[in-house]
């Protein structure tokens, strides 16, 4: 052994080739096959995609915060020229809520979650190398840049009644089709089908690492649940995805070569295209907040100083809400004219999803206790995740009622909802697992102070943005409009007030990771204590440019 | 036939302002509308699309006075200041929809969330690392778990039956004397056809502000022409979309459907007291999907059949005997002017 080892190292030492050698700038960054490398620019990605999509709602927060229209037609100068009209200002009102949409949902947190973190820790917690694929891996993540620009680009040109395209993040037909003349909404389609083969490629890259790549010992069943919610996403994307690819293909030749699925005229069905959409929509809202789950299960079972609770109820409640989730997605629809006995199915299978997502919180509480938490700065965001997607959670089975929809849906409630389980559930298990693992990507402890402070500015900034909403939508405000009467005034003043707190919030955010990656103190390879027990943690901060040369064992 | 219907109505709004001074009938849903008499009656004529003739010159054509544009009442049919529930409901459907949220569900959800707090509050001070140094091993109590599972399960169920009730409610089909009216969504105006009354296809539009405020209504809700429905009668709507995909709704009847190009939806419903009821559009349908809003005016029979008359449409078989009874008086006091 001896020999043979001491060989090598004459043989080889002249290429150092060692597990910490990088490659020169352009080759590491731009023809990256490494997981670790990958998943820093899914990160950077998704901060900037994140930063304009934030923008974006400040710019509706802003005309929302009284009643009339203040700005949009200064702003519709930008993209529709000197001379825009009224329309073509309401007209920007809606692109600007279809790009929020579109860039938060496929450009921000999908990025983050699955590309930034899935690809910086599931080989790491399952103890492998690298990804099964690593040149696929770094063509997931360069689609993502055209994928980008064409949605960005596609502002710029005509979509209808304005420049870009006004359809909402949805792309309902025949608004997408006959309703938006002009290349904007084809290029926004184009834009998705990139970004959905990026994500479909991604998936078939965590699925065949997941099942193929586990160190010895490392049984499905001795995952971490990350893994576990990186795992189940990746079948959701494998299985939603390709049905997305197929709609907004047919959204593509009926606007451009006269094919007629969703137009009754050429006998399709403008249906049709909603339930494709929410085939793929339905699922869609899992795979962002699944893993959220999962990082929500490290940091808790890490500063409780304990396991996770229920483990494999907790695996398989992921599985559960992965599956009832492809069976539910009619309840987006319930007011477009169902039979009454769709609906009731609908209704109820709708539900069933609250079970696994009860005993997810139940779980995590009863991690927690008996316990002993240090309220450092992940766990406090895990925390608040914790509360604010329950009552997310709870509006959901509100509006599972498809009795209850008949007033609730396509209101401001609705828009509460999914804030509450996405911006707030989603984005607090992002800032949360950002916390928990920058040390460990990047060898630098955050500042403790800034990452608290962060926190209470952000959390009770989106409070006072949301959950208004739920006032708003009671009272009947329909989503997506510029301008609402009077009696609307008091609610959207206050939310838009939240939007400056939340706004504040994120500057100390930036702060704290600019500081934090110039002078932030030195982090030791885990900086947690005995809590954390994953295998990243047994690594340096941050790990090698390698790691597991020599595969780990587990007991 | 459209133009005809339309000097009609002009004409007999050119009425309006004596009608509301004489007729005791209206005293009680309208007594502020005789305040504001002319710019109530002229605002309509002047805004709608299709009332293509000044108000004068169809007076003669004129055999039945429309009855006055019903002033809404501030936080009925319309969503008031800083509200934090659902309107006030006005259907059956509506009163059993409001019921299941506010009795049922919003306590339901409320309670959970406390206790989730609750206990969360409670781990977080009882657990904390000073309080409890050394951690327990604990990961499995399989009691707790399959409690944590049923209790759901059974809160669930508890919802679910009103609520598959609530949905069997609002499809229960419509009386065979229910009221038929056409809906079709329009970008971005709404069309009203009664095909019972033959009254072809009217539009409404959203009034401009000034207008809006000269009629004391609120502003991106009121339209000029309104649907006029009779209250206590079953309603039918049979709802369409001609361009793109539009919704109808009004929040306080417990009412919202999409209008589909190439579909008909029905959408059945009551209207328990006469009122003014707005709703506005809910499915994104281009630049000025805010600014088509609906109003309902819903009136006692006897004056929806004096407004069907003055539309120059015809009554349903029982409804002609009313008619003779309520619009002659209506009418007479106009003629005495």
């Amino acid at each position: 052994m001896t020999t043979i080892t001491a060989d090598h190292h004459g043989d080889h030492a002249h290429d150092h080739h060692d597990a910490d050698h990088k490659p020169a700038f352009f080759q590491r960054w731009f023809m990256s096959t490494n997981h670790k490398d990958i998943g820093t620019l899914y990160l950077i990605f998704a901060i900037i995609a994140g930063i304009i999509g934030g923008a974006i709602s400040g710019l509706m927060r802003a005309e929302l915060a009284q009643p009339g229209i203040q700005y949009l037609q200064t702003w519709a100068q930008y993209s529709d020229g000197p001379s825009a009209t009224l329309d073509q200002a309401y007209h920007l009102w809606n692109v600007l809520i279809t790009a929020h949409g579109l860039i938060m949902v496929f450009f921000m947190v999908m990025p983050a979650m699955i590309g930034g973190f899935g690809n910086w820790f599931v080989p790491i917690m399952i103890g492998a190398p690298d990804m099964a694929f690593p040149r696929m891996n770094n063509i997931s993540f360069w689609l993502l840049i055209p994928a980008f620009a064409l949605l960005l680009g596609s502002t710029f040109v005509p979509g209808g009644t304005g420049n870009g395209a006004g359809t909402g993040w949805t792309v309902y037909a025949p608004l997408s089709t006959s309703g938006s003349a002009g290349p904007a909404v084809d290029m926004a389609i184009l834009s998705l089908h990139i970004a959905g083969a990026s994500s479909i490629l991604g998936a078939i890259n965590f699925i065949t690492t997941i099942l193929n790549m586990r160190a010895p010992g490392m049984t499905l069943h001795k995952m971490p649940l990350f893994v576990w919610s990186v795992l189940v996403t990746a079948f959701l994307l494998l299985l939603a995805l390709p049905v997305l690819a197929a709609a907004i293909t047919m959204l593509l030749t009926d606007r451009n070569f006269g094919t007629t699925f969703y137009d009754a005229a050429g006998g399709g069905d403008p249906e049709l295209y909603q339930h494709l959409f929410w085939f793929f929509g339905h699922p869609e809202v899992y795979i962002m907040i699944l893993p959220g789950f999962g990082i929500i299960s490290q940091i808790v079972s890490t500063f409780s100083r304990k396991p996770v609770f229920g483990y494999l109820g907790m695996a398989y409640a992921m599985v559960a809400i992965g599956v009832v989730g492809f069976v539910v997605w009619a309840h987006h629809m319930f007011t477009t004219g169902m039979s009454v006995n769709v609906k009731m199915y609908f209704t109820a299978a709708t539900m069933v999803i609250a079970v696994p997502t009860g005993i997810k919180i139940f779980s995590w509480i009863a991690t927690i206790w008996g316990g002993s938490i240090s309220f450092k700065t992940p766990m406090v965001w895990a925390l608040g995740f914790i509360f604010l997607f329950t009552v997310g959670g709870v509006t959901g089975v509100v509006l599972a009622n498809g009795g209850v929809d008949d007033v609730l849906h396509d209101t401001y409630y609705v828009v509460a909802h999914f804030h509450y389980v996405l911006s707030l559930g989603a984005v607090f298990g992002l800032f949360a697992g950002f916390y928990y693992w920058f040390p460990k990507m990047s060898g630098r402890m955050y500042n403790e102070f800034l990452g608290q402070l962060h926190f209470w500015v952000f959390f009770i900034g989106v409070n006072l943005l949301f959950f208004p909403m739920h006032f708003l939508g009671l009272s009947g405000m329909p989503r997506r409009y510029p301008d609402y009467p009077e009696a609307f005034a008091y609610w959207n003043k206050v939310a838009s007030h939240g939007y400056e707190i939340m706004a504040a919030g994120m500057l100390i955010f930036f702060v704290n990771l600019i500081w934090s990656l110039a002078a932030g103190r030195k982090a030791e390879g885990n900086p947690w204590g005995e809590g954390a027990t994953t295998l990243e943690w047994t690594l340096s901060s941050p790990p090698p440019f390698h790691q597991f040369e020599t595969l780990p064992v587990i007991d | 036939m459209k133009k005809v219907k339309s000097l009609v109505l002009a004409g007999l709004l050119a009425f309006a302002p004596a009608l509301a001074l004489n007729s005791q009938a209206f005293a009680q849903d309208n007594a502020a509308v005789a305040a504001a008499p002319a710019d109530n009656a002229a605002a309509p004529a002047e805004s709608s699309v299709n009332a293509a003739a000044p108000a004068a010159e169809a007076a003669p054509a004129a055999k039945v006075a429309a009855p006055p544009r019903m002033k809404p009442t501030p936080g009925i049919g319309m969503p008031s200041p800083g509200e934090i529930s659902l309107q006030e409901q006005f259907s059956p459907t509506g009163h059993t929809g409001r019921w299941l949220h506010d009795k049922m569900l919003l306590p339901i959800i409320t309670v959970i969330s406390i206790f989730v707090l609750v206990l969360m509050l409670y781990v977080m001070v009882r657990f904390r690392r000073s309080a409890n140094p050394a951690p327990s091993k604990t990961s499995h109590n399989t009691l707790i778990e399959v409690i944590w599972t049923v209790v759901p399960v059974v809160i669930l169920l508890v919802i679910a039956v009103p609520s598959i009730g609530l949905l069997a409610d609002q499809y229960k089909p419509a009386p065979k004397d229910a009221l038929t009216v056409k809906v079709t969504g329009y970008q971005w105006y709404w069309g009203y056809e009664y095909p019972d009354n033959e009254i072809p296809e009217f539009v409404s539009n959203m009034l401009p502000k000034d207008k809006a405020e000269a009629n004391g209504e609120p502003y991106l809700l009121a339209p000029d022409n309104r649907m006029v429905l009779p209250a206590g009668r079953p309603i039918k709507l049979i709802i369409t979309g001609a361009d793109v995909i539009h919704s109808f709704a009004v929040p306080s009847l417990w009412v919202k459907m999409d209008a589909v190009p190439g579909r008909l939806n029905e959408k059945s419903f009551t209207i328990e007291k006469p009122g003014v009821y707005y709703g506005q559009c809910s499915e994104l349908c281009g630049a000025r999907h805010a600014f088509m809003p609906i109003a309902i005016e819903a009136l006692p029979p006897a004056q929806f059949d004096q407004w069907v008359l003055s539309q120059g449409g015809k009554l349903q078989g029982a409804g002609a005997a009313v008619t003779t009874a309520a619009a002659a008086p209506a009418a007479a006091p106009a003629e005495k002017l």
